[in-house]
């Protein structure tokens, strides 16, 4: 088990380590960041100066540790763009994202599961055929697609909504919530949902799929014969052993879906890190591209490893077989 | 002549032999008893028709400026008060036609799809191949380059490979380019899954008796792996890459809808929605719409057809 332990998590760092060489080759092959922060008429002197600072003399092995020691300090240098420290632009962006990717997750959850148990329970009823349908359709239509629509609908032709922005925020410390103000409500409603929507027809896809394997299983035909009531046996036998992989699945989802936020952020224009990152793209500020890219894969790696050691600690079979959960979000 | 004759009624019955052959195989006729499977395949022929034969019904080429007049832009459709013949879906800001510059969109987006599918199905196939058959340090090294791809989410490398390449591009050839690396940034995201398929099943194949036979009979390696274990482990990459069609068209989309991929001289429907979204706050709805419209059709048939083609070939389903 220990054993078991240590590999995930040695796996985990190597990941990150290449991620780290990833963003490390960005900064190496895009430009020549002395001739991106210094203007014109910077003398070779200055220029010298500015490249013995960056440690652009050292070796490239040397170059590598250094940036690695500074990332693993939160210190990923200066935006080319507006000269802030990076790491401090993020920070204050972080927690609209992670509010947007939760709400969006906590409604899809409760959309998700009810519908999926009543699209197996009822199967090949005219209603779950509807909603499997219907959850064709959501996962079939790109979320921008549907940020659009409901921006046209809510925002443009009823004025009910605000069509971008995140709305009034109650500060605590350097984190920022828009859920204590009614506009802050009012400006994520639409988001929420338009990040949900995937979702949910994923959510939903895996409780059917889950529930149908339960409903054929001994213990519930057990359930049956002993005549309990089909709320009792659909609820408490059936769907409890169904939670665990959509726990799980949702678990990983996350991760994924903080990276699949900067969709919706640029329709929104929310002002999360997704958003900051696109705006990096376009004008390729390579710090803030590297930062981006490294904490998002760090919340990443850092979910899966965990998911999987939930697993092994769970399910002992895993433990002893030395296999890999073969559970992947793709 | 004679001869010759006989010999084209020949070919012509054999052929006819084929054509009943395959109506009457099981998977056309779980094809024809499904409807879903059969109206997404329709409109996926209409829609396919009508791009590549776009140059000939498009009233104007999008893509050329001179064709392009400012005092018709941001007429509505032609149903609403002020449309104008024959802009029958309006047109935008540029005054660009938008049924036409629908039509010529998406081209570029079935054509990308269905490039970055077939590339990813290539690298893919051949590293299954060589891990499958090599096994040991090449397996393990391969594999975990794929572990590496599917640790990171992927919308995030396509967006950094896709800005890396152009970077990397001289200023003048980025916009020439922009397909083939538009392909290349999804492809390599979605290369892995093929290559576990392949990998297991090409390990599985690669201990049956008639590769042994072909060894013994001294084929060489190549030859081995693509005519004789190559063609047996094609059914479910044929089935993954049916189902990745919509995931690829979809990613295309979203990369040219943020900015990193299409660009608006050659707009692809990901960048038309890009470009009808910075003006629907004037009104002109319907330079938003309709290829939103046309790109959530194309990515819903695809995966209907996908998804019926999953169920046909899944020998439990049978």
């Amino acid at each position: 088990m220990i054993s078991m332990v240590i590999k995930r998590i040695g796996n985990a760092a190597a990941v990150m380590l290449a991620v780290a060489f990833v963003a490390f080759m960005i900064f190496q092959f895009l430009g020549d960041p002395v001739q991106l922060m210094l203007n014109e008429q910077a003398t070779q002197a200055e220029r010298d100066a500015l490249r013995e600072r960056l440690g652009l003399g050292q070796s490239f092995v040397m170059q590598f540790v250094t940036f690695v020691t500074r990332a693993m300090q939160g210190d990923f240098g200066i935006s080319y763009r507006n000269q802030q420290e990076v790491m401090s632009l993020i920070a204050e962006r972080f927690p609209a994202t992670l509010e947007l990717v939760l709400v969006s997750t906590v409604i899809a959850l409760c959309v998700g599961i009810p519908l999926g148990v009543y699209a197996a329970i009822r199967k090949g009823s005219p209603i779950a055929r509807l909603l499997t349908m219907f959850s064709m359709i959501g996962v079939s239509i790109p979320s921008f697609v549907i940020g659009i629509l409901l921006i046209l609908v809510f925002a443009v032709q009823l004025n009910w909504l605000p069509a971008f922005g995140r709305g009034d925020v109650v500060k605590f410390g350097w984190w920022s919530t828009g859920l204590l103000t009614p506009s802050g409500r009012r400006a994520l409603i639409m988001p929420a949902a338009s990040l949900a929507m995937f979702q949910i027809s994923f959510i939903m896809r895996l409780v059917t799929a889950e529930m149908l394997e339960a409903l054929r299983t001994d213990y519930v035909k057990f359930a049956r014969a002993r005549g309990l009531p089909n709320r009792l046996v659909h609820f408490r036998h059936a769907l409890r052993n169904c939670l665990m992989p959509v726990v799980t699945m949702t678990g990983m989802m996350i991760g994924d879906l903080i990276a699949f936020a900067l969709v919706t952020e640029t329709v929104f224009q929310w002002p999360g890190m997704g958003q900051l990152f696109v705006q990096a793209v376009m004008f390729i500020d390579i710090p803030v591209m590297a930062a981006y890219l490294m904490i998002v894969s760090a919340i990443f790696v850092t979910i899966n490893t965990i998911v999987d050691l939930t697993y092994l600690w769970v399910d002992p079979r895993l433990r002893q077989a030395g296999v890999a959960r073969g559970y992947h979000a793709h | 002549m004679h001869i010759d004759e006989a010999g084209r009624a020949g070919r012509l019955a054999e052929w006819r032999r084929r054509l009943s052959d395959a109506w009457d195989s099981d998977l056309a006729y779980s094809f024809r008893a499904t409807p879903m499977a059969v109206a997404s395949a329709l409109v996926l022929l209409i829609v396919a028709l009508t791009a590549f034969l776009a140059p000939l019904i498009a009233v104007q080429n999008p893509y050329d400026l001179t064709q392009l007049f400012l005092d018709q832009a941001e007429l509505p459709p032609i149903w609403n008060e002020g449309g104008a013949s024959p802009y029958l879906l309006g047109t935008d800001v540029q005054g660009r036609d938008v049924l036409s510059a629908i039509l010529y969109g998406s081209r570029i987006s079935l054509l990308i799809g269905f490039a970055s599918v077939i590339a990813s199905m290539a690298i893919g196939i051949a590293v299954g191949l060589i891990c499958g058959f090599a096994g040991g340090h090449v397996d393990n090294l391969l594999m975990r380059v794929g572990d590496f791809v599917l640790s990171i989410p992927t919308l995030l490398v396509a967006i950094l490979v896709s800005a890396v390449f152009r970077e990397l591009l001289p200023v003048n050839l980025r916009d020439a380019f922009a397909p083939v690396i538009l392909t290349a940034s999804i492809a390599i995201t979605s290369w892995v899954q093929y290559a576990r398929i392949v990998r297991a099943s090409a390990m599985v194949e690669a201990r049956k008796e008639y590769v042994l036979a072909a060894r013994i009979l001294e084929v060489r390696t190549p030859r081995i792996l693509l005519t004789h274990i190559l063609p047996n482990v094609m059914t479910p990459v044929l089935v993954t890459a049916t189902l990745s069609l919509g995931l690829a068209i979809l990613a295309e989309a979203t990369l040219s809808f943020l900015g990193v991929g299409m660009p608006v001289t050659q707009p692809s429907l990901g960048t038309l929605i890009r470009i009808g979204n910075q003006y629907f706050f004037s009104g002109s709805w319907w330079v938003v719409l309709f290829p939103a419209f046309q790109l959530g059709l194309i990515i819903l048939a695809v995966n209907l057809l996908g998804d019926w083609l999953r169920d046909a070939l899944n020998p439990k389903l049978q």
